[in-house]
């Protein structure tokens, strides 16, 4: 069932144009920033996008930065949100079920999927970025002081280009867990209602909201638990050294939402009557 | 004979609706039955069931001699089933979908085999790579029915298996159910195409109101009712002869109570007069099923006049 899924992730052209999309919006800012040369001053605009001018191997990080607050979360609403309800709106839920394929392993099927659709969407964007940003903006002046390629990280010191990709691969899977977290949910919120869009508005709602109570001093007790609190913590997988404290509890929540949120999905559908 | 299918009190209840009501049904092995009934009278919610879709609220159920939904995982790679309409992924082929719909279940040899088989029964054989979203009706009814026929099951559930069929391809899947069950699949079908039933059923179960109100063999649904239809130029003289036996008369036609149609028939070419037509009483289908069943749940009258307060 596994395998089948993903060859229906796959074949879907909606899915290939949100990889496409995101990776399109990365590029577009590479291209205007290389033509105009006007890089937001540092601390200012996108992180990373004042640095990169410089160094375009920095440019998967400002990239992925750029997706990260609405444009991932959007693809991600749209493809988990489509998981189960997609399945029951087109009727091949009940044949699916009744083939038959457990309703666990439907449901897993489906995570996998997800999980699938998150790491690649962040891999493309990193790729891309990495590509863009070295071909339009070179391996930098900061060369000189690390040896080839070396990149200045966010606490001054130099990182090699080994340094640099372990960490880059740090990042996806820290940022595809956390927007696993999302898939997570959106699965959930799939397996409640028959309509994709429904679902996807609702894993939307949530990251809205989530960030709406982020900044409140109100909303403090539960602001660590928030889905959306720990987004910006791979930022410092860019430090030297790497500042682990918030990376780790960012990766704990978020793997905590996984697993509460397929728990959810589970209850829900294992006893679920299929009248689609 | 070992059932099929066997429902013990069977029971639905959605809210404060309730589908399905205390269904005792029990279909033999080997047969092709009819399952009929009003919309909304609860078909198609009984096949849900059937197939561990939906959960009863009450009741039993028994599939193929092994409880259900308990035992769905090893019961139902031996049944086939078309639920409510065919559906299948539009952005695929039909050759695709089956594939696919073929992998996500048990593991099997031969897929490839299995695929072109089922598209060749249903008439699909030369079918191209075409998205199934570009199919007609009666070409994604053909690729349901095809996708059924996957595992050669024992079983067949179909829910209207002819909708969105020409009168041609309607004639042929009834062929293909006829030769299904010919070589051993029990075939059950649920409709309200009297017609349908009426030319490829042996038995049929009439549903009303989430009730199984008959259940009952075709033959003895349509046995003679004991009177006959008459028809001849001369009208009075028949009923001056059969005195008290004459039911019914218009025109020419009259209906007579008779259990013998020949012996009536000699009776009156004794007499003299002539007959043009005369034939045994059978009651249709329809007329079972009409006497049987209320208006369908999809008819909503208002409220008469003098209830409104």
């Amino acid at each position: 069932m596994t395998l089948v899924e993903l060859e229906l992730l796959l074949r879907r052209r909606r899915v290939w144009l949100c990889w496409a999309l995101l990776c399109a919006l990365p590029a577009l800012v590479a291209v205007l920033l290389a033509v105009t040369g006007l890089a937001p001053p540092p601390g200012r605009g996108g992180a990373f996008l004042s640095a990169v001018v410089s160094n375009g191997q920095l440019f998967p990080a400002a990239a992925l930065a750029l997706v990260l607050p609405v444009f991932l979360p959007i693809t991600v609403a749209i493809v988990a949100g489509d998981a189960v309800a997609g399945e029951a709106s087109a009727g091949t839920l009940r044949y699916l079920l009744v083939r038959p394929v457990g309703r666990l392993r439907l449901l897993l099927a489906k995570l996998v999927s997800v999980t699938v659709f998150v790491l690649l969407a962040v891999l493309f964007v990193t790729v891309t970025g990495y590509l863009v940003g070295v071909a339009l903006f070179g391996f930098g002046a900061d060369a000189e002081l690390g040896g080839a390629g070396g990149v200045t990280s966010l606490s001054g010191a130099v990182l090699s280009p080994a340094e640099l990709l372990a960490r880059t691969a740090l990042v996806v899977g820290y940022l595809a867990l956390c927007m696993l977290a999302l898939g997570a949910v959106g699965l959930f919120f799939s397996t409640l209602t028959d309509s994709p869009l429904a679902a996807a508005l609702g894993v939307l709602a949530l990251v809205v909201a989530s960030a709406a109570l982020q900044p409140l001093d109100a909303a403090g007790a539960i602001e660590p638990y928030l889905p959306t609190a720990h987004w910006l913590a791979w930022i410092d997988l860019y430090r030297d050294p790497i500042l682990w404290a918030a990376v780790r509890e960012g990766a704990a929540v978020q793997a905590g939402y996984v697993l509460v949120a397929f728990g959810a999905a589970w209850a829900n559908f294992a006893t679920k009557d299929v009248t689609s | 004979m070992v059932d099929v299918i066997a429902t013990q009190g069977l029971m639905k209840r959605y809210g404060r609706v309730t589908a399905v009501a205390g269904v005792d049904l029990r279909i033999p092995a080997g047969i092709r039955f009819g399952l009929l009934g009003p919309n909304g009278s609860g078909k198609t919610t009984l096949v849900r069931m059937l197939l561990g879709l939906v959960h009863a609220t009450a009741g039993e159920v028994e599939l193929l001699g092994e409880p259900m939904p308990r035992r769905a995982a090893h019961v139902l790679p031996r049944v086939g089933a078309l639920v409510e309409g065919p559906a299948a992924w539009g952005n695929l082929s039909g050759r695709t979908n089956l594939r696919l719909i073929d992998a996500a279940g048990p593991r099997g040899r031969g897929r490839r085999q299995r695929v072109d088989e089922a598209l060749e029964r249903v008439g699909l054989g030369g079918i191209d790579g075409r998205p199934v979203r570009a199919y007609s009706l009666g070409m994604r009814q053909r690729l349901g029915i095809a996708a059924a026929l996957l595992r050669e099951p024992e079983l067949l559930l179909l829910d209207e298996p002819t909708n969105g069929l020409d009168p041609r391809g309607i004639g042929e899947i009834r062929t293909l159910l006829t030769a299904l069950n010919d070589a051993g699949t029990t075939v059950v079908l649920s409709s309200h195409l009297l017609g349908e039933v009426d030319a490829l059923c042996h038995r049929v179960g009439v549903m009303d109101a989430g009730r199984l109100v008959l259940e009952e063999d075709l033959a003895a649904l349509r046995a003679p009712t004991g009177r006959v239809l008459l028809r001849t130029p001369d009208p009075a003289a028949v009923v001056a002869e059969l005195d008290g036996r004459v039911v019914d008369r218009s025109g020419d036609r009259l209906v007579v109570r008779h259990d013998d149609p020949a012996a009536l028939n000699a009776r009156l070419v004794a007499a003299g007069i002539p007959v043009a037509e005369l034939v045994p009483e059978r009651r249709s289908l329809e007329q079972v099923v009409l006497e049987l069943t209320g208006h369908g749940a999809d008819r909503v009258d208002a409220p008469r006049a003098e209830a409104r307060p």
